[in-house]
């Protein structure tokens, strides 16, 4: 090492003026990475921002609702239309259940049209969250010889009953087990949700879900503006990019707001049921008194939240 | 020491850019199966992972059994270091370090696959930890990213410094390279039990989900993975005047023998598992096996697999055939051939059909997830050759340097 | 492990070199045989297996079913009284017999009452009636006094809005079910205002039996999965 250094060595300068050269240097030197790094962090939706976000629940509030408004700009220009984003948190004292009348569903899919009309799945390549199954009455519940694909005329077929399958939101989730990032987890009100913002596409959650409820964005997703839903929240039916997973949020943008999912509210014959575990006055906890619930694939321990029962 | 490292990197580099046609045309073919793979890659990342077979059905298929496969490649290295160090054998001890130099290849290949597999390639830095936000303890898939890259890394040091002290002919420092080689034991145990444990933890899957799925891949990964070790000492024998003694050659095959074996009965154990109590989780293995509803595409393979690995033991397993070099190389093409498709397709696959809802999605790869893969494999071979050009002359020229530690030592690499 | 040195009396190191014609011929029958299988597997695709006639070969959207009202719009009162109304507050839609038929007595208030059990002919002939037992006919659930009512067992009058509790006399089990939300379908709030449905709204009183429908279609399978634009290989 020199003995001297040329910048602070400065014959004839008291301390405070070397400090003061020091000090501006580095100062300034700081200064100038700050400015890059706000400007880099400024931009909201710039390339390199984007790709150096934080995940979403590490973000301070302040920045929240600046990547919720650059989202909501985005989605509005590439849709041309009035677009939301919003980001309500989950209610206290609520826990979501859903229940599914067995007795009566008749499988006619409009639950699974509904759920895409609602939630902005892709509509080329497909993406559908419900999968609804026909199964032989004389065999009972047997997923391997099950159908998602039957067409007949008219349902219900006399010998067919049908057992609509998506996200059971567990309470003990292999999915949420295996993620390599932390990009999917369970919320306060039991909804397990994703932020498409950082999922790295692996498909880890995947192979680990046993109830096949995740669907992948094979390729970029296309929806035309006229079938978008602008009503989103930044972990359910905001438009996804390509390449990460998605699933049903028993539609968090509305039942976040109070509202029923939206299969909920269209099925014809009144199958589906949605409510508050934790209030005793609720339909869900009448169904679970008066009604006899089971799940699917109980020996996993995934402990769903979706129940299905028999009204009769 | 600067200029001792850049001469290293420049003589280095003399080496690989010398050579005979053989060499070149060599280099040539990979060079065409690396760009090949890499406008496939291109396409990929424009169109998306639609332009692979993969669904939602069967989200894991090509390129992740490719990875599972080569994981145990890489774990291979531990068949030499063992006899090598913890036995100090000597014939093994001076071609260890082709052990090495396959795991270094076959650790770029994985990490390769892994990358040309998911969805968000630009988002892979999230799996860093601290930086990004690594899922442990709970993530295995973050378990083998973090043991992956230890091994990546222990056997980069270890290789550059033989190569470097090799090449400065001085003697390597022994007491730092021999804790890290002795570390790298547990090191190859830790992907492979990882990575079986990426799939056997898994409930969801019944195929998978089973206690002996980590020793069924350790015993596969150590009978295949000195296959191509065994078959390039015999190209080095003949091309370079390195001494490679038939006593190292035969005893690899003979501990791939016993590892096929243990391979072999574990898999008789899961057979029996699965037939004799014949419950719904049967339905995969009898996919692999014999197909279900017409649906057979893996039937063929499986079987392939089965016979070449059976056949390849025996060829191991009895002396006279384990000499004959001709039967020896006809069991590493087949037992290489015949745990690539066990811990490939037949792994992955299986797993999946029929998926979680019961539907059969009979998957076969597309041209272009076999030219990406060809192109990974390409880019494997390359390095693999880059460096054994490198090694060689180190291995060949020394005669007099010496260990620090043993100056009686007749060799200047381990 | 020197024991195997030289005992078999093998040719000095370098000396064996890589198989001769005859091996290499064997391998290359091997790895060609291999990869020749790799190759036909991959020319057969995934395709296989779908007929033409099964369902699922098509990508379908909800746009594709005009017919069919996605967007539930709530009732206005509902709407307005959202979450705030815990409670519950269940509001009812117009029955249907409003938009027919009603006020019934436009016609029945002047005509004479014929209490006989007949086929209808001169009016409401197009009503099969198929509830339940051979022995049920219209005034076990119609009052012939005043037909703009509906009347109970024990001879209470109910307007047609409240029809649900006349079903509920004899289906007791499904009208405790329909009154806390289980049976049939709600729209609104769940921790609000909900609307519901009269058991007219989906079961015809007549004939009450739920008629099957026409199912919308099956997912499209996996191996018909693409998107809009070709995918080619090379």
């Amino acid at each position: 090492m020199s003995d001297s250094d040329p910048v602070l060595d400065s014959r004839g300068d008291g301390p405070e003026e070397k400090v003061d050269r020091r000090s501006l240097l580095i100062g300034g030197g700081l200064t100038a990475m700050a400015a890059v790094a706000a400007t880099v962090a400024g931009s909201s939706t710039g390339f390199v921002e984007r790709m150096l976000r934080r995940r979403f629940t590490e973000l301070s509030p302040e920045r929240k609702v600046e990547i919720l408004d650059a989202l909501e700009r985005e989605y509005s220009e590439r849709y041309g239309r009035e677009v939301t984003v919003a980001d309500t948190p989950p209610m206290d004292g609520v826990e979501f259940a859903y229940g599914l009348d067995i007795a009566r569903c008749v499988g006619c899919r409009r639950c699974v049209y509904a759920c895409v009309h609602e939630n902005n799945q892709s509509r080329d390549p497909q993406i559908q969250w419900i999968r609804v199954l026909r199964m032989e009455k004389e065999r009972g519940i047997e997923l391997a010889e099950s159908t998602a694909y039957y067409e007949p005329p008219e349902v219900p077929e006399q010998d067919a009953f049908y057992l609509p399958v998506a996200c059971q939101q567990c309470r003990n989730p292999p999915c949420v087990k295996v993620c390599p990032v932390k990009a999917t987890w369970q919320e306060p009100d039991g909804i397990v949700v994703i932020d498409s913002d950082w999922c790295i596409g692996c498909r880890c959650c995947m192979s680990a879900c046993p109830y096949g409820a995740r669907h992948f964005n094979w390729s970029e997703p296309t929806i035309s503006s006229e079938e978008l839903n602008p009503d989103t929240h930044y972990l359910g039916n905001r438009p996804r990019p390509k390449g990460v997973v998605e699933k049903c949020t028993f539609c968090i943008h509305r039942t976040r707001e109070g509202r029923y999912p939206a299969c909920v509210e269209i099925c014809p014959v009144g199958a589906r049921k949605f409510g508050n575990l934790l209030d005793e006055n609720s339909e869900m906890r009448y169904l679970l008194r008066e009604k006899r619930v089971f799940v699917l694939k109980e020996e996993l321990n995934t402990r769903p939240r979706f129940y299905y029962f028999y009204a009769t | 020491m600067i200029k001792d490292i850049f001469s290293f990197v420049t003589g280095s580099t003399r080496l690989v850019l010398r050579g005979n046609r053989w060499y070149f045309a060599w280099l040539a073919f990979l060079g065409v199966l690396i760009v090949w793979g890499v406008s496939a890659w291109l396409q990929q990342l424009d169109q998306g992972l639609l332009v692979t077979n993969m669904r939602d059905q069967v989200s894991w298929a090509y390129y992740i059994g490719n990875f599972t496969f080569l994981v145990g490649v890489a774990a291979a290295a531990v068949m030499l270091v063992i006899p090598a160090y913890i036995y100090n054998w000597k014939p093994i001890k001076e071609i260890a370090i082709f052990g090495e130099l396959l795991a270094i290849s076959a650790i770029v290949m994985c990490m390769l696959f892994v990358l040309v597999d998911i969805g968000r390639p630009d988002r892979v830095w999230h799996l860093i930890p601290v930086i990004g936000s690594l899922n442990l303890p709970s993530s295995l898939l973050g378990w083998d990213v973090l043991v992956l890259n230890l091994y990546f890394v222990l056997n980069l040091v270890i290789v550059a410094h033989l190569l470097y002290t090799a090449y400065h002919r001085r003697p390597y420092r022994s007491r730092f390279v021999v804790p890290l080689l002795l570390l790298s034991i547990p090191a190859a145990v830790g992907i492979h039990t990882v990575t079986a444990f990426v799939y056997a933890g898994v409930a969801a899957r019944p195929f998978w989900n089973s206690a002996i799925l980590a020793p069924r891949f350790l015993a596969s990964a150590f009978c295949s993975g000195p296959a191509i070790l065994l078959i390039l000492f015999q190209i080095l024998r003949r091309t370079t005047s390195i001494e490679i003694k038939n006593e190292a050659i035969w005893k690899i095959a003979e501990l791939m023998a016993y590892a096929m074996f243990l391979n072999l009965f574990l898999f008789g154990a899961e057979i029996f598992r699965e037939y004799y109590s014949a419950t719904h989780h049967l339905i995969h293995t009898q996919y692999l096996f014999s197909g279900v509803h017409g649906h057979n595409a893996l039937v063929p393979f499986a079987w392939a697999s089965l016979i070449a690995s059976v056949v390849a033991f025996l060829l191991f397993l009895i002396p006279a055939t384990r000499r004959n070099l001709v039967t020896l190389n006809v069991g590493c093409l087949l037992i290489y051939s015949g745990v690539y498709i066990e811990k490939g397709m037949a792994l992955v696959i299986p797993g999946m059909t029929p998926d979680t809802l019961g539907e059969f999605y009979e998957y076969v790869p597309t041209l272009i997830e076999v030219r990406i893969g060809a192109g990974i494999f390409a880019i494997g071979f390359l390095i693999f050759t880059l460096l054994c050009k490198i090694a060689i002359p180190a291995l060949q020229e020394s005669e007099e340097p010496t260990s620090e530690e043993n100056p009686q030592a007749e060799v200047a690499l381990p | 492990m020197d024991e195997f040195d030289g005992q078999y009396g093998e040719k000095p190191d370098g000396e064996r070199l890589l198989p001769g014609s005859a091996s290499l011929t064997v391998l290359l029958i091997v790895f060609v045989s291999l990869n020749l299988l790799t190759l036909f597997s991959i020319m057969r695709g995934g395709v296989g297996h779908v007929a033409s006639d099964a369902g699922g070969t098509k990508a379908y959207s909800p746009a594709d079913f005009p017919e069919i009202n996605f967007d539930r719009e709530l009732l206005p009162e509902v709407d307005a009284a959202g979450s705030s109304d815990p409670d519950g507050t269940y509001r009812v839609r117009q029955p249907l017999a409003y938009e027919d038929y009603f006020p019934c007595s436009d016609c029945h208030a002047e005509m004479e009452v014929n209490l006989g059990r007949r086929q209808l002919e001169e009016m409401h002939d197009d009503i099969e009636l198929d509830h339940g037992p051979k022995d049920r006919w219209c005034f076990d659930c119609h009052n012939p006094d005043d037909r703009d009512n509906l009347r109970l067992a024990n001879g209470t009058l109910i307007g047609f809005d409240e029809s649900y509790r006349l079903c509920g006399q004899c289906h007791g089990t499904i009208f405790r079910d329909w009154r806390e939300g289980i049976h049939g379908r709600r729209e609104g709030y769940w921790n609000g205002a909900k609307s519901y449905q009269l058991c007219a709204h989906c079961h015809n009183p007549h004939a009450p039996r739920f008629q099957p429908i026409a199912p919308l279609p099956p997912p499209v399978r996996p191996q018909f999965l693409h998107a809009a634009e070709e995918v080619h290989d090379e």
